[in-house]
């Protein structure tokens, strides 16, 4: 049992953990290789990090730095569905070296929640959090596809041509973003076997 | 990346926009993200704001979001301020609500009584 229905809430419900460990850039690769039947995501921030024992104890749901709330639970509710799809979960990092969080499933599994709304989530997260920039890469290795598609959005190259004229919610940037992500981000073509 | 041509035009209408106007943003939107946001919907939230910001135009309204507030019981929760008000807290903002929200609070100008919430926290 989770709380989401598909893995792009809990991309979206861990990057903030990035945000608040003030990250100037957090990148959120995704890769969904058929052939290994392996789906990874990863998510890389430069915020401060963290030492060994709080890296120790942060997949527990009582440990939370915010004041708001007494119990955390987002990397928990990650750890777990990773781990229940034949997949795991990783977590590195050290004071002042940023955070590297990757969770792993088995493409195939039966319980694995579909990758959802990725449109959405990444929109949410460059608008929601302007003072952040996102790098998203998404590789798809298809089982009949001789290379992989990859599609990246990077919003540095973004601002390099927008500065200060727009806000990132501003109509016509929504518009672009919306449309560039909704035609680039690859999308898995499964095999059905009756 | 591709269509950053298509940035680059709208970055000049932008700025053409700016000189004609000189304003700056009127009201300022904030969508709980927290776990329990989302849990409870806030990504249908934001989405359905951000789609009343593109369809009709808003162009002098800022769209953020923020973390948990310490009110789960009642997300999604928007925020609105207009202009140097107080800000409001709106609770259990579904899409159809945050699209009515957006419509009479930022289009018509109506305070919006019904799903306001209250809180001590800013954030």
């Amino acid at each position: 049992m989770t709380v989401f229905r598909d893995l792009s809430q809990h991309i979206l419900d861990i990057y903030e953990n990035g945000v608040k460990a003030g990250a100037t850039l957090i990148a959120v690769e995704i890769e969904e290789d058929l052939l290994q039947d392996l789906l990874t995501i990863t998510l890389r921030d430069n915020g401060a990090g963290m030492d060994a024992q709080m890296l120790q104890r942060i997949a527990d749901p009582w440990v939370t730095t915010r004041t708001t709330r007494k119990v955390g639970l987002g990397i928990p509710f990650l750890k777990q569905t990773a781990e229940m799809c034949g997949g795991n979960f990783a977590m590195h990092s050290q004071p002042g070296q940023g955070t590297t969080l990757a969770a792993t499933f088995q493409h195939s599994h039966i319980d694995r929640p579909p990758l959802g709304d990725l449109t959405a989530t990444i929109t949410c997260l460059i608008v929601g959090y302007p003072q952040v920039d996102l790098y998203y890469r998404h590789r798809l290795l298809n089982l009949t596809a001789q290379s992989a598609e990859e599609f990246v959005f990077d919003t540095r190259e973004m601002r390099a041509i927008l500065e200060d004229a727009a806000p990132l919610s501003d109509p016509d940037v929504l518009g672009f973003i919306r449309n560039t992500l909704e035609a680039g981000i690859p999308r898995a073509k499964h095999l059905i076997i009756y | 990346m591709k269509n950053l041509a298509e940035l680059r035009k709208i970055k000049e209408r932008a700025l053409q926009r700016r000189q004609l106007s000189g304003e700056e943003a009127r009201a300022r939107v904030t969508v709980a993200m927290g776990t329990c946001g989302i849990a409870a919907g806030a990504r249908n939230t934001m989405k359905a704001i951000l789609a009343e910001i593109e369809q009709r135009q808003i162009k002098d309204v800022v769209v953020t979001q923020t973390g948990c507030i310490g009110l789960c019981e009642y997300e999604p929760l928007v925020k609105i301020q207009v202009g140097a008000e107080e800000p409001i807290w709106y609770g259990k903002i579904d899409a159809a609500r945050a699209a009515t929200l957006i419509a009479k609070r930022l289009i018509d100008g109506q305070p919006v009584t019904e799903w306001e919430v209250q809180t001590t926290h800013t954030s």
